[in-house]
């Protein structure tokens, strides 16, 4: 069995966000560029996965689709413990296009289970896995908490309003997680770094595709009115503001 | 032409973010001239289903039979493709959740329409449909233009004002034809009842690193009782186990926007702010002046979490009588 883990190269998340271009793209200045979180976590999820399957997954691999310049967090994914990866050569447009490449690979290697993030921390589409999955016309899972394989038996809890439930499902299929599925993301220790430099990454060309959708700009919220300060021993007005003036109570 | 609007139930009560659904298809529908058909799958007594005419909806398709019930994200989709040619649909709108995020970017590529998620604001316009959605974790919006003849909308909480539309009730107990053969396959559920659920709370209470220990909980859980909160924590919080994943609200946990997000002993980190600065208002909590939360709060109250926390309950109980 093989797995593919699906890898945004998305800004560092505290990176103060500017843009240029007459507000139609990021300014990348000073940027620092890091695996999606999400994805990270499907990362550890997928190589903890493996390692206690008893050779059942014989790889995990990963795949992004940008330009080369986004090969150092595909190297830090291998040094993290992936076996090999995927760079499909193009700028990433709508999750339309994206999710057409990654389904192209994913359908002609014959993988048997896909790992997606719930969302990347740049575009939040939430799109990306579940799209994946209806291309290829497989089962996809949303919103997995917990992902458990014993013995190829294959147990899924996804996150519903006020709970969990539990989830049997049969390869293949598209697994779209969030946070809880594993405790920590792993971070490359010095030998996965140094194992990382001779591990494939398969460079390919787009099939060609057409965008659904264009992005035309972007906006940055508008600054807040300063923060109104109560004193500690008064709580009565505050309660008071929430009710007469913020109208919330 | 019709506009399909996805709505959700729980506990046999149309979610309040489906009426906000079918109050945007309603702007929609008034600029493009279109209908707005909303399709209810579950056991929704009719009475309920009535609520969203009143909203806007001209049409309700309802879908009870049980098979259906349980949420497979591939059937749904066939379902909801059956739904948009049976009605001739341009849009279909869902709202930003669970099983929205699921089904509608199926559905997108079902449709070959653009799918423009976590909307925000009621589109800059209306051919070609523009649309403003949150990106960068809410540190900023994109503008988005739809290049395709139908478009697959997905709205964030407060992204339409609510309000009434009424037209006449017609409810149409629809039977698909699409197979019910679900590769998924639910062994248990586990809810746990009564329990507030946080993207749909009005009023949000949560604790930070600055309640020093997972122990120190109760007086944030007895001030969410009285104000019938929901309750929440930042995401040192939930690493630490002091509280259950589940209740980590931030970036990489649950986005949420309340009427009110009511933080205590949280520093505000930029992550933590990226899933709650959709809230309306926000009170901060903190003893350090210099907090960046404070920068993001409506209002605030400097001082120990452990003194103002008894004071604030108490003044919540007198402000209800309680």
């Amino acid at each position: 069995m093989k797995i593919l883990v699906c890898i945004s190269n998305v800004p560092d998340t505290t990176t103060k966000i500017k843009f240029d271009d007459g507000m139609k793209s990021l300014d990348t200045n000073g940027v620092q560029w890091v695996i999606n979180p999400w994805d990270e976590f499907a990362l550890t999820r997928a190589l903890e996965i493996k390692e206690q399957s008893s050779g059942k997954i014989e790889k995990v691999s990963v795949i992004n689709v940008g330009p080369v310049s986004t090969e150092p967090t595909i190297r830090k994914a291998l040094a993290i413990g992936a076996d090999d990866a995927f760079r499909i050569d193009c700028e990433p447009s709508d999750s339309y296009t994206i999710a057409t490449q990654i389904a192209e690979v994913a359908k002609n290697e014959n993988y048997d289970i896909i790992f997606a993030g719930i969302e990347s921390s740049d575009c939040n589409s939430s799109a990306v896995g579940s799209m994946v999955a209806e291309f290829m016309d497989i089962a996809s899972v949303s919103s997995v908490s917990s992902f458990e394989f014993n013995n190829s038996d294959i147990t899924l809890k996804r996150e519903i309003d006020g709970g969990k439930e539990t989830v049997k499902i049969q390869t293949p299929f598209v697994a779209i997680v969030q946070k809880g599925i594993c405790i920590n993301p792993r971070i490359p220790a010095m030998r996965g770094i140094m194992m990382a430099r001779t591990k494939p990454i398969k460079v390919s060309s787009p099939v060609s595709t057409e965008a659904l959708s264009e992005a035309l700009s972007f906006e940055v919220p508008p600054p807040k009115a300063d923060c109104k300060m109560i004193d500690a021993e008064n709580t009565d007005e505050l309660i008071e503001l929430l009710h007469s003036e913020a109208k919330v109570l | 032409m019709s506009i399909i609007v996805f709505s959700e139930n729980r506990s046999e009560k149309i979610k309040k973010s489906s009426l906000e659904a079918v109050a945007y298809a309603t702007n929609i529908s008034k600029n493009t001239q279109q209908a707005v058909v909303s399709v209810s799958i579950g056991n929704v007594p009719n009475e309920e289903l009535e609520i969203l005419a009143k909203y806007g909806a001209s049409k309700i398709i309802s879908i009870n039979a049980p098979e259906w019930q349980t949420h497979d994200s591939q059937a749904y989709a066939k379902l909801l493709n059956e739904i948009t040619e049976k009605e001739n649909a341009s849009t279909i709108i869902f709202t930003n959740s669970n099983i929205g995020k699921a089904v509608a970017p199926r559905l997108s590529v079902r449709l070959k329409a653009a799918l423009v998620s976590g909307i925000v604001s009621i589109p800059s316009s209306y051919s070609p449909l523009t649309l403003k959605r949150k990106s960068y974790n809410g540190g900023a919006f994109q503008n988005v233009q739809v290049k395709s003849p139908k478009a697959v909308l997905t709205l964030n909480p407060n992204s339409c004002e609510v309000v009434e539309n009424p037209q006449a009730v017609n409810i149409e107990n629809y039977t698909p034809n699409t197979p019910t053969n679900f590769q998924t396959k639910i062994e248990s559920t586990d809810v746990t009842s009564g329990k507030i659920v946080l993207t749909e709370a009005s009023i949000v209470v949560s604790g930070g690193r600055g309640l020093k220990s997972g122990d120190n909980w109760k007086p944030l859980e007895e001030l969410a009782d009285a104000l019938g909160a929901g309750l929440a924590c930042s995401r040192p919080v939930s690493d630490e186990g002091w509280r259950s994943h589940e209740e980590h609200v931030g970036q990489t946990g649950k986005i949420i926007a309340p009427d009110l997000y009511l933080a205590v002993g949280i520093s505000g980190a930029i992550q933590h702010i990226g899933g709650v600065s959709a809230s309306k208002v926000i009170v901060a909590i903190d003893r350090d002046k210099d907090a960046p939360i404070f920068k993001y709060a409506d209002y605030g109250i400097v001082g120990d979490a452990f003194e103002v926390l008894p004071r604030l309950i108490e003044s919540v109980k007198k402000f209800k009588n309680i």
